[in-house]
């Protein structure tokens, strides 16, 4: 068996009498390309949101590379390694991508709370953040405020940002959320050439693209995980097809 | 902000240009000097103006960018002034150290107060500030052995500045002097600004949400920039009593701290000269409309803001810079 990367065990959330996460068990070995499916309000955001700290689990744990970090601020497990996207654009609207992502930077290399140095000074950091964005096609778009930049462009400063970080985990919620679907392709490339060592989960509700990028799915239903298995699995699964796939018409 | 042609910057001249000292900023600072030929009978509302404005600057650093909204910023204002005064009977008159003592009383309160400030926001936060505020006010008021409490504090005097120049009547030495220490401040605050603390309090007030996704710790920051703003304030404190020679309670009133939020939304907040200018719009519409309708004045001064605010959100700079961008284009 594989290291594993992240793991949540025995999961649980609820809101009120709203049970949104129910014992969850899952392990993402290292260099996963998982992906996370299920019908609107499964509970799927909310899983992401409790292994990257936004939500406290009500029991259970999370771990990362081996570490218990259910105690843990979500900034100090992004520290060690764990970042992720917004499903709704979380950005910074009024700075442009370049400040943005050079902004990430510097909190990762620790020099975010240096307040006598001119912010042009520091080379590396700027160069590294222009790096990132060019990678993301978002090197032409890098000085242009955020808020004027079009929705595609933003969707891809989300993963950007989240980049900055250096993770070695990666959660994606719906990275081509409210992308038209000529410009989702795009987006999923640049997911698809992210580095090898980097452990990915995604959530998607385009099968065509699920089935494309993922090594291994997990179905999520009503807070619980229906099933998971290789893609081939779920395809054949009859129960999925049911509470998902035929209400959505893919396949 | 800059609508210069970028296609062949790099991203670090790019960020150098951004903090650039831009002719507009020399012309002003040329400008702050005019008074003292323009109108040498005016020099004690110019030094009243440049201390307000100090105040406001601090506010800004807060407010306009980390994005904390406080109605008790008057408190390491009066801080400062109470120390100076204090500093001026009780150690020396010598009025520099006066100002370091003042700083650093107001930033020993603002690194205190900073732990509970850090961890709200919003309305709670409003409370929390006004709170605290009215709190320091009641002990001035009722610590009489030690301020004169409603009285004032009495026997304030200092030393001429640098030993040469006495305070006069006209208000020479009180502008000079204030003018200076403004725009030292404003050099540091500038430095702040632009420096990659300034950056990460743009991404607080841009999106308190995301900092720690990024791995920032917002709250870190906030304890950091509202001891800066406390210390900046309690400067300003300690001009005004250095150069009026008197602490009134008023240095610590609810007024004071609604009027600084006033001014900087009049400015334009966020935007460093935003609290320069506001103030002194503010200050010369006071007088202007006191020598017309003395008890009124708050009259004029609300009807400024209400129109200021429904037709230039950005506030005065903020209504200029569109102004100037938009001829820019044609
Ligand atoms: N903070 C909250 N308080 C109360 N209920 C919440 C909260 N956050 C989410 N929920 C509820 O929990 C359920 C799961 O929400 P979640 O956002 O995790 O769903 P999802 O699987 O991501 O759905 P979608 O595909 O629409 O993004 C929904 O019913 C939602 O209304
Ligand atoms: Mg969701």
């Amino acid at each position: 068996m594989s290291a594993v990367a992240l793991s949540a065990r025995g999961v649980s959330k609820s809101f009120g009498s709203l049970n949104v996460a129910r014992d969850i068990n899952i392990d993402l070995p290292v260099g996963a390309r998982y992906a996370l499916i299920g019908p609107n309000g499964a509970g799927k955001t909310t899983l992401i949101n409790l292994m990257t700290g936004l939500l406290v689990p009500n029991a259970g744990a999370i771990t990362l590379a081996g570490e218990d970090v259910t105690a843990l601020k979500p900034q100090a497990r992004v520290k060690r390694g764990l970042a992720r996207t917004f499903q709704i654009n979380t950005l910074f609207a009024g700075l442009n991508p370049l400040e943005a992502v050079t902004l990430a930077v510097c909190e990762r290399r620790g020099i975010a709370d240096r307040f006598w140095q001119n912010i042009a000074g520091n080379k590396d950091a700027i160069e590294e953040a222009y790096e990132i964005l060019s990678k993301l096609k978002l090197g032409d778009a890098c000085y242009q405020t955020t808020r004027e930049l079009p929705y595609g462009r933003q969707r891809l400063l989300e993963i950007a940002l989240a980049l900055a970080t250096r993770p070695k985990v990666l959660l994606l919620d719906e990275p081509a959320a409210g992308v038209p679907h000529e410009e989702s392709g795009e987006i999923f490339e640049v997911v698809a050439g992210l580095s090898d060592d980097l452990t990915l989960l995604f959530i998607e509700h385009d099968m065509h693209v699920v089935f494309r990028f993922a090594t291994h799915i997990i179905v999520l239903v009503g807070g619980a995980i229906f099933t998971q298995g290789s893609p081939a699995e779920i395809a054949a699964d009859p129960g999925v097809r049911e509470v998902y796939l035929g209400t959505r018409k893919h396949g | 902000m800059t609508q210069i042609s970028t296609t062949s910057l790099t991203p670090q001249l790019y960020l150098q240009r951004q903090t650039r000292w831009r002719p507009i900023e020399i012309v002003f600072w040329a400008a702050t000097l005019l008074p003292f030929w323009l109108f040498p009978t005016y020099l004690s509302l110019a030094s009243q103006i440049a201390i307000t404005g100090l105040f406001a600057l601090s506010l800004d650093l807060i407010l306009g960018y980390a994005g904390i909204v406080s109605l008790g910023h008057a408190a390491f204002f009066g801080i400062g002034a109470y120390t100076a005064g204090l500093f001026s009977k009780f150690v020396w008159g010598e009025p520099f150290s006066g100002l370091v003592a003042a700083a650093a009383v107001a930033g020993i309160v603002g690194y205190a107060s900073s732990f509970i400030i850090s961890r709200f926001r919003h309305l709670t936060l409003i409370m929390i500030t006004l709170g605290l505020g009215l709190l320091l006010k009641e002990a001035a008021n009722s610590a009489h052995w030690l301020t004169g409490g409603s009285d004032g504090l009495q026997g304030v005097s200092i030393d001429p500045v640098l030993g040469l120049f006495k305070f006069d009547l006209y208000g020479r030495t009180a502008y000079g002097y204030s003018l200076a220490v403004l725009f030292v401040v404003f050099l540091c605050a500038r430095r702040i600004i632009n420096s990659p603390f300034g950056l990460a309090l743009r991404g607080i007030r841009e999106n308190v949400v995301r900092m720690p996704a990024i791995g920032a710790d917002s709250r870190a920051h906030i304890r950091k920039v509202y001891t800066i703003a406390a210390i900046i304030a309690g400067i300003a404190g300690g001009l005004l009593t250095q150069t009026t020679q008197t602490v009134a309670l008023e240095v610590l009133s609810f007024e004071r701290s609604a009027d600084v939020v006033v001014m900087l939304v009049l400015g334009g907040a966020g935007r460093l000269y935003g609290g320069l200018i506001g103030a002194t719009v503010y200050m010369i519409a006071r007088d202007q409309f006191s020598g017309i309708a003395p008890q009124y004045w708050y009259f004029w001064i609300g009807a400024l803001l209400v129109i200021v605010v429904t037709l230039l959100p950005n506030g005065i700079l903020g209504g200029l810079s569109r102004l100037i961008r938009r001829w820019r284009r044609s």
